[in-house]
């Protein structure tokens, strides 16, 4: 069926910006294979503030202007043409990116170091496959329509899988290429969804999308088959097995990405998906089951994260519960009638769950990957004196603690506080019961690492490698984040309900 | 029974075979393969929604045939991928297994 060229809004002024966010990466991953060697640290370093300047500019340019940023590859207008789209939680989501990578980036220098001669094979990898997921993450949260997300969670994919086999180990490799089948699953569930709904409705961009579908069994298949696909990439309780062999084998700051940025892409279109591509059908009934799968993963994760021997296994468990919270926001946030207050309460509360889960996680596996190179291994039964040869990364993974926890000032505060309170007051108070739960297991499992650091060792602690105090700088303000977004007032989280349709 | 029935239910069957196979089977060589099963079945979808958006006097709706390309070239590359990490684990261990050795 050919349509009319349907114009849903110009290009905007600030449109080049979102299409720099894509293509400075793309950029130096090309620069990068074509130069080699001891370039790809170099050009990294350098596309790194250039990237978090074009994030800041695009949140600044959607909070003046109060509209979606809009550009349209050379010309060419949905449904035919490729758009690109940031409202308000893209801006959000590309910003908080774009801190992380900076972060983990600067603190990986030491690691990922080039050599002087010849060409590192690790760190060539690393810091090109960190460009990708840049590129891959921006494609995600501007993509205009359904397939084009499609090729950006691949492009994502391509770049995260081998991250987690940096190191070569069978084990890591067999963890990778586990990790791989379950991506692979989920985004040909997802494609086969996106044909169903250009069968039934003639297009993919997500505007003309929202307009046209009905609440029929052929957008129900669709919008299952996707959601499906996209738990499988996000590690949703039960698809989570992939998840902590492979984020807990990676190196720690290709683990912070992993775990921080990579899982939330899916969310993120898992959003687009029931709020955006979907408004206002009535889902309750799916929402719930969503929800339920959420509360599971919460309460195994933080159950079997409290059972761990090694610490980046406890830290990876615990992202499997904290991936739970995420999907609490859907039985809250999904109403008959959209823009209901306290939907709109969940819904923001389950964003700020994902960027300040992003922020916290990112500083912990990093912290654990200090603690692990200073000791030369990572049990926590073996912890004791870290605390005092340590003392900046005990104290950055114990604030990281504090927004998984969910204990104010932190941003895992804001977000469990928002879930909760919606939750009382639709009275669906069974959810606050689990929010609850998990953030007291939290606290167990964290207390857990503490407690064991803090001791006083048997024996005098000898360090097989020393820190420097930068690395454990950039982990303290990673760690500071987490805890300064709980300061946010509330005026810029309006920044995020910008372009969301009402 | 309509060509664009014919080739939906032929669909729906590589794609029920291919999940099928990717999930009760253990070897990774043979869940690619299914992964590939799969992939046939939705590319073949994507022809019958090219021939069923003929109606305005084109030989067939040319958005889905662009996207078959693309889809096309990703299943190739993460194939590759897949089989490049199999061989790799193949190597390092002698067996192509995703079964912990404890």
């Amino acid at each position: 069926m050919i349509e009319p060229l349907l114009m849903p809004g110009s290009a905007t002024a600030g449109g080049f910006l979102l299409v720099l966010a894509v293509v400075l990466p793309v950029l130096g991953v090309l620069l990068s294979l074509a130069l080699g060697g001891r370039h790809a640290e170099r050009i990294a370093l350098i596309l790194m503030p250039a990237g978090l300047a074009v994030a800041g500019a695009t949140t600044a340019a959607v909070w003046r202007t109060r509209a979606v940023l809009q550009y349209f590859v050379g010309g060419w207008y949905p449904p035919l043409g490729v758009a690109f789209r940031a409202d308000g939680l893209s801006a959000v989501m590309m910003l908080v990116t774009g801190l992380l990578i900076c972060g983990i980036g600067l603190f990986a220098r030491v690691q990922f170091a080039s050599p002087e001669q010849g060409e590192g094979r690790a760190p060539f990898a690393f810091w090109t496959l960190l460009l990708a997921i840049w590129g891959g993450l921006n494609a995600v949260f501007l993509g205009g329509d359904l397939f084009n997300l499609y090729v950006a969670l691949e492009l994502l994919t391509f770049a995260a899988v081998p991250l987690v086999s940096l190191d070569g180990r069978a084990e890591t490799i067999k963890a990778a290429l586990r990790y791989l089948l379950f991506a692979l699953l989920g985004s040909i569930l997802y494609l086969l969804g996106a044909v169903l709904f250009y069968g039934a409705y003639g297009a993919l961009a997500i505007v003309i999308l929202s307009g046209r579908v009905r609440a029929e069994p052929v957008a129900w298949a669709a919008i299952a088959l996707m959601t499906a696909g996209l738990l499988a990439k996000a590690a949703l309780y039960p698809f989570h097995l992939w998840l902590p062999p492979a984020h807990a084998g990676a190196p720690a700051p290709a683990s912070a990405i992993l775990s921080g940025l990579v899982v939330k892409a899916p969310f993120f279109l898992v959003v687009r998906l029931w709020f955006d591509v979907m408004p206002g059908q009535p889902q309750q009934a799916a929402a719930q089951i969503l929800g339920t799968l959420g509360a599971a993963a919460i309460l195994f994760g933080s159950v079997v994260a409290l059972r761990q021997a090694r610490l980046k296994l406890l830290i990876a468990y615990s992202t499997v519960a904290q991936i739970g919270y995420l999907f609490l926001m859907f039985p809250l946030a999904v109403k008959p009638v959209t823009g209901h207050p306290w939907s709109t309460f969940a819904w923001t509360g389950g964003v700020v769950q994902a960027i300040s889960h992003a922020v916290a996680k990112a500083a912990m596996f990093l912290a654990a990957g200090l603690i692990a190179e200073a000791l030369g291994h990572d049990r926590i039964a073996r912890l004791a004196g870290i605390g005092r040869a340590l003392p900046v990364t005990v104290l950055a993974f114990g604030l990281g603690g504090l927004s998984l926890m969910g204990l104010p000032p932190s941003g895992g505060f804001v977000a469990k506080a928002m879930l909760l309170s919606a939750a009382v007051s639709e009275g669906q108070w069974w959810w606050a019961v689990v929010v609850l739960t998990g953030g007291l297991l939290a606290a167990g499992y964290v207390f857990l690492v503490l407690a064991r650091s803090l001791a006083d060792p048997v024996e005098p602690l000898r360090l097989s490698a020393t820190i420097s105090p930068g690395r454990q700088a950039v982990v303290l303000a990673l760690a500071l984040c987490a805890v300064l977004l709980g300061f946010v007032p509330l005026r810029p989280l309006e920044l995020l309900q910008i372009g969301r349709p009402v | 029974m309509s060509i664009a029935i014919l080739y939906g239910l032929c669909s729906a069957v590589l794609v029920g075979l291919g999940l099928f196979a990717l999930i009760t089977h253990p070897q990774p060589l043979r869940k690619i393969l299914a992964f590939n099963l799969i992939g046939s079945g939705v590319f073949l979808l994507f022809g019958v929604v090219a021939h069923n958006g003929a109606a305005a006097g084109f030989g067939g709706d040319p958005v889905p045939q662009a996207l078959v390309i693309t889809g096309l070239v990703v299943a190739f590359a993460s194939t590759a991928l897949a089989v490049a990490l199999l061989l790799r684990l193949f190597q390092e261990t002698g067996r192509a297994t995703l079964q912990s050795d404890d």
